[in-house]
């Protein structure tokens, strides 16, 4: 048994209590097959049906259409497979109910009049729920729907936060930290270190391991950026999660906490002459940043 | 009616004309919020950026975990938003700067004599090392967000060649204070580069503008610096942009 949902059932009770002039509960007992069908006695709107297919009957009818009305009744009920039976039983049902009714008074233009006069009687009888079919679209979208929000005010106000929240930051840092002005250039006089900018001193500091072999730095760095620009095509693993693409995560957090090492060591562990020297005894051998906390 | 009231009313009046005035109008297109008649609504909301100049960079619509701040730090933006910064104050800069001998000179003016003079350099300098920073970090994001890959391997090409551009930036300025710091760690950088297998002697002479740096070093740099690099990054910032959404926005959620 079809599934009906209780507010159709109910629609359609109250139809066909209209219709047979019957009150609702009654028709609901019937429609649960609880108590005998009300047999139809009155017929007037048979008229009221026929009166709209009569223009039709005036223009001569084209010759095929005479054949369509006999499968009409069968073409209605494209039912799945489990209801056919208990539905075509119902069809049939209603078809010996009212043939008497619609034989009666045969209309000249009967055999002419449009597929639907044919079951217009049906109508009259009552509203029959067939089946219910399930919404589904018949096509079934390859791409889920994305939960967008609109940029405005959504993505714009976070920024414009940001952009504000980094601007502050900004001038607070230059109000309280001075940029480096050291002597004016002299290409005669070599600091003691001459250090790089703070982002090639892992560099530098590579470089000072492998001293007799700079190339030997130097290639793979090259080599390795070049490698670094081709990574997502050397990387073809599909996935994005964490879990499922651990040596990548390795890969990179070695990197990462091998550069952060390298860099820090140049910029705060060597001083003259490259050594080891420890910053809170021996003082910052870097005049790039904090040029304002000099020890010496 | 009380004073205040009518104060007001007169006020909300006179902003009601300005607001649908002509002036107005002409320069802010339907649906903006500076403009007369706007109310919060998806129409409204949608026109803000679809009628605007801020169509180029954002769609109408984002995914919704992509706005939240936790996914992309905003560290993106922030750089592009610290270029933005070291371009205002770049340009601010170059009023009071010569390329010269007197390049240290001009420094030292800066901070000493001009209004804001300090202030600005702090902000250029500070500004320099944050981007190299951020955009540092946004790789960092981006690599552990796996958003390098498919269809977004190209933007990750782009991506690099932005960071090597930030760097040369960053680098290129470096020489311009004319001062010992400048002068030697350019020297140590470039000499790096000369170590670079087969083509190292060349970079180097091409960056020196000679053997070692000088004052022709300096107006090199100097171009590259203010004119070149600047151009180029743009160009290649344009394409990130446009490909972060040609690549169907933000990537993930995870
Ligand atoms: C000047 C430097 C750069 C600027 C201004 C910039 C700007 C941006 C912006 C605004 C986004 C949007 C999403 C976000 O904010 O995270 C983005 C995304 C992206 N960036 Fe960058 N970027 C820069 C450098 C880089 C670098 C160095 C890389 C990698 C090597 C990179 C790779 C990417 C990728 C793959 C995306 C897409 C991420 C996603 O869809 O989740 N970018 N960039």
């Amino acid at each position: 048994m079809v599934d009906i949902p209780e507010h159709l059932l109910q629609r359609s009770a109250e139809a066909r209590a209209k219709a047979l002039g019957i009150s609702i509960e009654q028709a609901m007992a019937e429609m649960k097959g609880q108590s005998d069908p009300t047999v139809i006695s009155k017929e007037p709107e048979v008229k009221v049906i026929d009166e709209t297919p009569t223009p039709t009957a005036e223009t001569p009818a084209p010759p095929p259409e005479t054949s369509a009305p006999a499968p009409a009744a069968e073409t209605i009920t494209p039912i799945k497979e489990e209801h056919a039976a208990e539905t075509t039983e119902k069809v049939a049902a209603v078809k010996i109910d009212e043939k008497p009714a619609a034989a009666k008074p045969p209309p000249p233009a009967k055999a002419d009049a449009p597929d639907e006069v044919d079951f217009a009687p049906e109508v009259k009888v009552t509203q029959r729920l067939l089946t219910v079919v399930k919404a589904k679209p018949i096509q079934k979208p390859v791409k889920e729907p994305i939960d967008k929000v609109n940029t405005w005010p959504h993505l714009m106000l976070p920024e414009f936060v940001a952009l504000m929240a980094m601007t502050a930051f900004l001038i607070f840092l230059s109000a309280i930290l001075q940029a480096p002005l050291l002597e004016e250039a002299n290409p005669n006089v070599t600091p003691n270190p001459a250090k790089a900018p703070w982002y090639f001193l892992g560099l530098q500091e590579m470089l000072s391991y492998w001293d007799p072999q700079i190339a030997g730095v130097m290639i793979p760095t090259v080599v390795g950026l070049i490698l670094w620009m081709a990574f997502p095509y050397i990387d073809r693993n599909p996935e994005t999660h964490p879990s499922k693409r651990k040596f990548a995560i390795m890969f990179y957090t070695f990197f990462l906490a091998g550069a952060g090492t390298l860099t820090i060591i140049g910029v705060l562990f060597r001083g003259p002459g490259w050594n080891w020297v420890y910053p809170w005894i021996d003082g910052i051998w870097f005049d790039d940043l904090l040029d304002w906390i000099h020890f010496e | 009616m009380s004073f205040r009231d009518r104060l007001k009313e007169t006020r909300a009046k006179a902003s009601d004309g300005f607001r649908g005035g002509k002036l107005m109008s002409s320069i802010f297109r339907p649906g903006s919020p500076f403009r007369k008649g706007y109310v919060d609504s998806p129409r409204n909301r949608s026109y803000v950026v679809m009628n605007n100049v801020l169509y180029h960079l954002h769609p109408v619509k984002v995914k919704r975990h992509g706005v939240r701040l936790s996914y992309t730090l905003c560290l993106g933006g922030l750089s592009f938003f610290l270029f933005i910064v070291l371009t205002i104050t770049g340009i601010w800069l170059m009023f009071y700067f010569r390329p010269t001998e007197l390049a240290y000179v001009d420094i030292q003016n800066l901070q000493t004599t001009i209004a804001f003079g300090s202030l600005v350099r702090n902000m250029h300098r500070w500004g320099a090392h944050l981007m190299v920073l951020v955009v540092f970090l946004h790789m960092s994001r981006v690599f552990y967000h796996g958003a390098y890959k498919a269809p977004r391997e190209f933007n990750w090409v782009i991506g690099v060649i932005l960071l090597l551009l930030t760097l040369l930036l960053s680098f290129t300025g470096y020489l311009l204070p004319w001062d010992q710091l400048a002068i030697w760690a350019v020297t140590v950088g470039g000499n790096m580069a000369g170590y670079v297998p087969v083509v190292g002697a060349q970079v180097k002479f091409g960056l020196f503008a000679g053997l070692e740096a000088t004052t022709a070093t300096l107006l090199r740099f100097y171009v590259l610096h203010v004119l070149f690099f600047p151009f180029i990054i743009v160009i290649f910032m344009a394409v990130h942009f446009w490909r972060v959404r040609k690549d169907g926005g933000i990537s993930g959620p995870l």
